[in-house]
Formats: C-alpha cells, sequence, structure tokens
C-alpha cells in the first residue's frame, strides 16, 4: 500500500515535471527574444521601412506577413472545411478517401524547401506570377491544405453521434443536420484547426523564399487599390518577403551593421503575433461556438 | 368475449381528434365505444396475430439483417392507435433494432437491410418512393439517454419544425410552447426557454424536452428506446405520466427493462427474445399487458417476467 502511495507520487511529480519543462521551453524563448529586441523595438520599427544605413523597421515586411496569412487561409479555411466535411461524412472506407488520406499523408511530409521548388515551377514560371504574395500563398495552401482537412474532419468526427441521430430523427436531410448540428460544435475544433495552420504560414520560411520573393517594394502607398499593380500593397502580385524569411535573409546575406538587432527583434514580433493570433482565435472560437448554439 | 383467447384492453380511450388539446382524456369514458384487440394465440407457435379496431403500424413478415447476420426474425405484429404498446426481452434480442426500423433509422447503419413490411397508416415505410425524412417525421424516436442539441430550449423544440420549412415567427412560437406545454414541461421552463440552454436542464426535464422536440413535428407515432433507464426514480415518474398522458392523441411504442415499467405504463406488451440456434431476435408473444404479466401462454414469456431468466 505505502509502496504504491510512493510511486503514486512519484507519478505525479514526473508528469508536473514535464508539464513544466514544457512551459518553461516556451517561456525561455519568448523571454529571449523579448530581451533581445529591448532597446530596438518601437513603434517607429514597426511602421517604418527598411534602411540599409540606418536601423529602420519592418513595416512592410510585417504588412507582407499578414498579407500572404490571410490570402492563404482565405484559400485554405474553406477548401479544408469542405474538404474535411466530404472526408467526415460522405467518403467513407472506399478506395477513393483512403486514396486522399494517403496523399494527405504524403503531402505532409515533403519538405517545405521542396514545396517552394514545386511552387517556383508551377506558379512562379508556368503561371506567370513572378515572385508574389498568391504564388506564395498557393505554396503554402499545397501542405497546409491536407493539414487543415484532417483537423476539420477530426473536428467533425468528434461530434457524437447521438447529436446527428437526434437530428435525423426528428426529420432533418443529412445536410441540414450537418449544417445546423454537426457544424457549429465542430466549430470549436475547426478555429483549433485554423490556429494550427496559422502558426505554421506565420512561420514559414522555406517554401516562401522561392515563390513570395526576398525583396519587397519599396516603401508601400496604402492607398494604391489598384490589385493589379504589383507595387501595391493590397495586390496579391506584389513581392512579398515575410518576417521569417527576412530573418533568414538577414542572417544568411544582412549588410547593415544592425543586422542582429533587426533579425532578433523581428523573431520577437513574429513570436508575440504568433501567441496574440492563438489567443484571439481561441477566443473567437469561444464567441462563435455561443452564438450559434446559444449554450452558455 | 366468446372465447378465452379473445383480450379487451379495457381502457383505450377512443381516438382523440389531433387539434384537440391533451386535456385528462383518461376520465371520459364511453363517449365512443373502445376499440377492442382480438388476439389469436396458436398454441405452441411463437407467433401471433393481432388484430384491433385500428392499427397505426402493421408489421408483417420483418426481417432484419446486418451484413450477413439475422437480427430480428420473421416479425409480424400489429401496433394499436392509440395506446401504448411495450417491447420487452433480455439485451440483445432485437427490441431496439425493431423500434428503430418502424422510423427507418437502421438505414443509417452500413449493411443493415429488411424484408418484410412495416405498413404505417396503410403505407409501407419501406416502399420506393417514401423518403426516410418523411417517415421520421411522421414517426418521432425519443432516444435512451437525454440528448437535447447545445441549444436554447426555444431553438430545441423548434428544430424540427425549421428543417420543416415552417418560417413564420408566431406560427413557430406557437407550436413550440404548445409542445413545451404537451411535454409537461412548460411550468419549469416558461420563464426563461427562449435563453436558458437545453443543456442547463437537469437529466428528467433534458428527456421531456427531447420528447417536447418530438412533439414539435406532429409526429402520429412515437418510439421510445428505454426513455426513462437514465433517469432517477422521480424523474423516471414524471416520465411514466406524461406517456400515460400522451397516448390519448399518440401511438406509442416504448422498449424497456424494466418490467413493473412495462406493466405500469403500456397496454400492449410484445415479448421478444433471442433464438438459441442463430441469434436473432424473434416475437414470442404478443398480448394484452395485463395477460403478458399474469398469464402467459408461453413458458419462455412466464419464465422472463417471473424474473427466471434475462
Amino acid at each position: 500500500m505505502r509502496r504504491a502511495l510512493v510511486w503514486d507520487r512519484v507519478a505525479t511529480g514526473v508528469f508536473w515535471a514535464i508539464g513544466a519543462f514544457v512551459v518553461a521551453v516556451l517561456g525561455a524563448i519568448i523571454l529571449h527574444f523579448l530581451l533581445a529586441s529591448m532597446g530596438t523595438i518601437s513603434l517607429d520599427f514597426l511602421t517604418s521601412n527598411p534602411s540599409r544605413t540606418e536601423l529602420g523597421g519592418v513595416a512592410p515586411i510585417l504588412w507582407n506577413s499578414f498579407y500572404i496569412l490571410v490570402l492563404t487561409l482565405l484559400i485554405t479555411v474553406p477548401l479544408g472545411t469542405i474538404g474535411g466535411i466530404y472526408m467526415a461524412e460522405y467518403a467513407g472506407n472506399g478506395r477513393l478517401p483512403n486514396l486522399i488520406r494517403l496523399s494527405q499523408e504524403l503531402i505532409s511530409s515533403v519538405p517545405s524547401i521542396v514545396v517552394g521548388l514545386f511552387g517556383l515551377a508551377l506558379f512562379v514560371i508556368a503561371f506567370g506570377w513572378s515572385f508574389s504574395a498568391i504564388s506564395g500563398a498557393l505554396a503554402l495552401t499545397v501542405f497546409n491544405l491536407p493539414l487543415m482537412m484532417r483537423l476539420a474532419e477530426q473536428a467533425l468526427r468528434g461530434v457524437p453521434q447521438d447529436e446527428r441521430d437526434a437530428s435525423l430523427a426528428l426529420g432533418a436531410t443529412k445536410w441540414q443536420t450537418i449544417r445546423n448540428v454537426v457544424l457549429p460544435l465542430a466549430i470549436p475544433g475547426i478555429i483549433t484547426g485554423i490556429i494550427l495552420t496559422a502558426g505554421r504560414i506565420f512561420g514559414e520560411a522555406a517554401a516562401l523564399i522561392f515563390t513570395a520573393g526576398l525583396s519587397t517594394p519599396g516603401g508601400y502607398d496604402f492607398s494604391n487599390f489598384n490589385i493589379a499593380d504589383a507595387q501595391s500593397p493590397w495586390s496579391p502580385f506584389h513581392t512579398s518577403t515575410t518576417l521569417s524569411v527576412y530573418i533568414w535573409k538577414l542572417n544568411s546575406e544582412g549588410l547593415s551593421q544592425f543586422v542582429h538587432q533587426i533579425a532578433d527583434t523581428s523573431a520577437a514580433i513574429l513570436v508575440v503575433a504568433v501567441l496574440a493570433f492563438n489567443l484571439l482565435a481561441r477566443g473567437l472560437g469561444r464567441a462563435l461556438q455561443r452564438r450559434t448554439t446559444g449554450s452558455r | 368475449m366468446n372465447t378465452e383467447n379473445d383480450v379487451t384492453v379495457a381502457e383505450m380511450p377512443p381516438p382523440t381528434d389531433s387539434t384537440q388539446p391533451a386535456a385528462d382524456g383518461l376520465s371520459t369514458p364511453g363517449t365512443t365505444n373502445p376499440p377492442q384487440i382480438r388476439i389469436t394465440v396458436q398454441p405452441g407457435a411463437a407467433t401471433e396475430e393481432t388484430k384491433s379496431h385500428e392499427t397505426r403500424i402493421a408489421v408483417k413478415d420483418l426481417n432484419i439483417y446486418y451484413g450477413p447476420k439475422r437480427a430480428v426474425r420473421d416479425v409480424t405484429m400489429d401496433i394499436p392507435a392509440n395506446a401504448v404498446t411495450a417491447f420487452i426481452g433480455p439485451s440483445g434480442c432485437g427490441k431496439s433494432t425493431i423500434l428503430r426500423c418502424f422510423d427507418r433509422m437502421n438505414d443509417l447503419i452500413p449493411g443493415a437491410r429488411i424484408t418484410g413490411e412495416v405498413v404505417l397508416n396503410g403505407e409501407d415505410v419501406y416502399d420506393r418512393g417514401v423518403l426516410p425524412v418523411e417517415v421520421r417525421r411522421r414517426v418521432g424516436l425519443v432516444f435512451q439517454r437525454p440528448n437535447p442539441f447545445p441549444m436554447t430550449i426555444y431553438d430545441n423544440v423548434a428544430y424540427g419544425p425549421r428543417r420543416h420549412g415552417v418560417k413564420d415567427r408566431a406560427r413557430l412560437d406557437e407550436i413550440v410552447e404548445g409542445s413545451i406545454k404537451r411535454a409537461a414541461l412548460w411550468d419549469e421552463v416558461k420563464d426563461d426557454y427562449r435563453k436558458k440552454s437545453g443543456l442547463a436542464l437537469s437529466g428528467g426535464q433534458q428527456q421531456r424536452l427531447c420528447i417536447a422536440r418530438t412533439l414539435a413535428t406532429e409526429p402520429d407515432v412515437i418510439l421510445m428506446d428505454e426513455p426513462a433507464s437514465a433517469l432517477d426514480p422521480i424523474s423516471t415518474l414524471k416520465i411514466e405520466e406524461l406517456i400515460e398522458e400522451l397516448r390519448q392523441r399518440y401511438t406509442i411504442v416504448i422498449v424497456t427493462h424494466n418490467m413493473q415499467q412495462a406493466s405500469r405504463v403500456s397496454q400492449m406488451t410484445a415479448f421478444f427474445t433471442l433464438s438459441s440456434d442463430d441469434r436473432a431476435g424473434y416475437l414470442v408473444e404478443y398480448a394484452n399487458t395485463a395477460q403478458i404479466f399474469t398469464n402467459p401462454r408461453q413458458q419462455l414469456t412466464e419464465d422472463y417476467v417471473s424474473g427466471r431468466f434475462g
């Protein structure tokens, strides 16, 4: 009996320690970059253009990161959710769903630099979109769509059969059941999927180097809404270095004397932005669920 | 009553007009002649034929298969309108399977198929051209575990009508209020049923909400699959009282493991069991409830209701 109690204590301690270790690692990363960016970070840094001679800022690069993120999510989330609905509700266990599942796994395990090369060949060269936000977003879609689809499918499968049966027994059709009962209940899971996907998109560098490009139009004019103009910040055709790519570029070929300060500060922004984005999406997921289901 | 095989269900009230509110119809005897149920029993035979004044569901030679396995064998029975029919029997005897067959919920299970007929109001629910969604609308199903949607009480009850195209607010309000009242839940929720989540109710209240939700689709038949087995005794009693109340307007078929419950709430009882050779469920005896519990004709029924097996 005593031994059992001791082991119980030990087990609790081990699990607690592992949990604490994970939190500590995360805390260390955040703390490191926050400290490293002290003195550099300022509103000025966020709102000015990069410069070769002074510290400058990352305004257009930050803009590109969010632009590509939103563009990718606009493509990935609807397609992924629809794909997830198909896989969870309609596909069953035939040959096609098995093939889809295999493809999902294979694409997910392809190194992202290879996806980048594929994007270069297809979107940049074959489609003639050159290095641009849209080429980057589509390359990101290639390997995030299977993930999003998978996560949406899991979220939908997590909805208890009871709820579906209750709806069907009331004479609702399958689609009415999915639309009114299953989807609302799956929304928190789908939001979690979006968070995970968004984190990957926001932080991705390798797939973007050959697709979104390494530069950015100097000085954005936000009043230029002509989306066909590659100089417009709103255009999907503008060259779009993102924060991650920028960090890589600075560290490999940066010439400015402020290289390390800029890289560290960019990293801090990246980490904080991903964190903030997660928290926001979480809150949104809860609010959505409350609204669609009316539960307290 | 000319032979001892003829049985009358004395308490059966006349079928009530469905526009009439469900008042205490129990205390209005003798308004019309009560429907009579005649049960013919062939000695030693496992199947019995039931004839009633008005049959709501006529089951004929029903066999249910899951893939190659036969789950239910040759069930033939007539389920009378405006009465409670109880299905009893040991676990796995197919009573829930048969129940779900009546509103085509078995269609949802891959590999399930049936032969035979389930005739509801003169139409075989398995006919080509009969839509399962239509059947499920006319035949309500209340599940073992209360399963309200995570929505407000109002939205739960309005769910069926909304899916069937009722958009008018006033009409929806009317249906919702009427259904909650008929499910004997009104007094407990009338103050906040538009805001409160169905999940915030107690288990017994949730089950009555599920019944209200079913009533809102205006079914002819309500199937109940062990509706009180997950509830405490007081909630169970309320559900039983509600069933008694509801049979004035609806035909009710209830699966129950609780034999006291079957004897309390039902007028007709069907006893099913598993056959020893192919493990398929079959109907052993179907008669009025008093007879099944006091004077069954089959030894198997006798053994089961007296607690000797099952």
